[in-house]
């Protein structure tokens, strides 16, 4: 569950980036988050995750407080969370099970654990044969579902996908909102924040379009009234 | 900490160390230096320090008493003597003493057997409480009267006491530069390591990993880095100490100066190593690791 409540965001260079945003996402929900360049979309990203502090008012993302929230509790609320970068920032010299490794024994996760979920996630991703790859040998789209499997690795109750198309042809755009879709079928809460009006109108899933800092429309659908300027 | 995070830690910071194999070897290379430079001059230190206690037990003032005195006069001078400060002991030797001394040490010189103890003096063999003050005790016995000639061997005990407080100004200044100096450099190469790995770090971070969790590999990096340092420091001290030994011994002008035994020595030095190379190496790794755990 998340919740925004007035939230404002303005950064130490005077920007205003969100100006008295209130959002409330339930568990299990999927939604899209829209918006032109410059929206305030990455900021919403950003606070979601603790990476930076609101100016006013207040966050619940998962049961924890992210608007005060204490440097022992920050990493406890990020297990919570799976993020979906971009341009996929997977680390190249490890091998696709190593990245998911990695991430699962940055929880304190053991041997045993590893060895029993690395393979069910990337089953689940269709990358069961890709173990043992490097990432620079997968295609674009195979590397975004590795990102994704990272984000699952840790059994999170919601995932992040910032842009996560943006580095992907079409087909591969549609496989990957797809996957989304079912692994948000198997009870995630799904965030996935693009520019994409096709991809966007393909899915007839909650729509909330920002813009100049505020959330401009909020609804089931197709992308409405968003004023799309190029990638965001 | 479970024992699989135990082997993950080790195995990343010696990973760690092997990817950054340039650094990791200029980093062990300025911990040998400075160990060695720091390991030299305490050994000369503690050297010299040993040659002014074996000088202080072995000391001897020998204060010779006026020829016009009797043997009853000269023995009652042994309390002004005594009372003088830094005076530990004042041992009373006859004219005929004295003479039996003599001929006893040159026993084969047939020409001083029949010497007549009349051309010797009564004297004070005196010892003293610190050999620093030696100058001063002379000073004082001198002003004694009845004492016409007072003999120490300033110049050596001079000498090494001169040698020693260098030794320990050296040492101690050296310590503190080349402290700062391996852990700033240390500091720099665990900070490439963790520059090189921002992006891991930085996912790490994303997926909930704590401080700590991230921080141990540099610390086991820095670890490893100041322990392999350490040894290897040891080892070149140790063959360093036998060579100049072998070669005080062998000398024909130092051979008068006894070295002490590295067996004596090895465990200060071993321990003293290794616990400053591992401050080197986790301080450094930790004052590099510091600016990249605050977001």
């Amino acid at each position: 569950m998340i919740r925004l409540k007035d939230v404002e965001m303005e950064y130490d260079n005077g920007t205003q980036a969100i100006r008295g945003i209130t959002l409330a996402i339930e568990d299990g929900e999927f939604i899209f988050l829209v918006g032109p360049s410059g929206a305030g979309k990455s900021t919403i990203i950003k606070l979601l995750t603790g990476e930076v502090e609101p100016s006013r008012g207040r966050i619940m993302i998962n049961g924890f407080s992210v608007s005060n929230i204490s440097d022992k509790q920050l990493p406890l609320m990020r297990r919570t969370v799976g993020i979906i970068f971009q341009d996929f920032r997977l680390i190249e010299k490890k091998t696709v099970y190593d990245n998911l490794a990695f991430v699962m024994r940055a929880v304190g996760a053991g041997e045993k654990e590893l060895r029993k979920r690395i393979p069910y996630v990337l089953k689940l991703v269709g990358l069961e044969k890709k173990a043992t790859h490097y990432p620079t040998e997968l295609s674009g789209g195979e590397q975004q579902r590795v990102a994704i499997a990272r984000a699952l690795v840790n059994n999170p109750t919601t995932i992040i996908a910032d842009e996560p198309t943006g580095n992907l042809d079409p087909e591969r755009s549609l496989e990957l909102m797809r996957l989304l879709v079912k692994i948000n079928s198997l009870g995630t809460t799904v965030v996935v924040v693009t520019h994409e009006k096709d991809l966007v109108d393909r899915f007839e899933k909650r729509v909330v379009t920002i813009d100049g800092g505020r959330i401009v429309n909020d609804s089931v659908g197709g992308y409405v009234g968003g004023h799309i300027h190029g990638k965001a | 900490m479970g024992k699989h995070n135990f082997r993950y830690f080790f195995r990343e910071g010696v990973s760690n160390m092997f990817s950054h194999g340039f650094m990791s070897f200029a980093a062990i290379g300025i911990t040998v230096a400075c160990l060695l430079i720091m390991g030299t001059f305490t050994l000369v230190a503690v050297n010299a320090n040993q040659q002014l206690k074996d000088m202080e037990k072995d000391n001897e003032i020998l204060a010779y008493v006026d020829e016009s005195y009797t043997t009853e006069q000269a023995r009652m001078l042994q309390k002004t003597i005594e009372a003088q400060t830094n005076v530990s002991s004042a041992t009373f030797i006859s004219r005929e003493q004295a003479t039996e001394n003599f001929q006893e040490k040159y026993a084969n010189e047939s020409v001083f057997q029949d010497l007549d103890p009349e051309i010797f003096r009564d004297r004070y063999a005196i010892k003293t409480v610190d050999i620093q003050k030696t100058g001063d005790t002379v000073k004082a016995i001198e002003n004694v009267a009845g004492i016409v000639k007072v003999n120490a061997y300033e110049e050596i005990s001079d000498g090494l006491i001169t040698v020693r407080n260098i030794a320990t100004v050296v040492c101690v200044t050296l310590i503190v530069v080349l402290l700062v100096v391996s852990v700033f450099i240390i500091s720099n190469t665990i900070k490439l390591t963790t520059f090189d790995r921002r992006e891991e770090i930085a996912i790490m971070r994303m997926v909930g990993a704590t401080n700590g969790f991230i921080r141990w590999p540099f610390v086991y990096e820095g670890f490893m880095l100041g322990f392999t340092g350490a040894v290897i420091a040891f080892l070149l001290q140790w063959t360093l100490y036998e060579a100049v030994t072998k070669g005080v011994e062998s000398s024909d002008t130092l051979q008068l100066i006894s070295v002490v035994n590295f067996g004596d020595l090895w465990i200060p030095v071993a321990v003293t190593f290794l616990v400053a190379g591992i401050v080197i190496g986790v301080g450094g790794s930790l004052s590099a690791i510091r600016r990249f755990l605050q977001v």
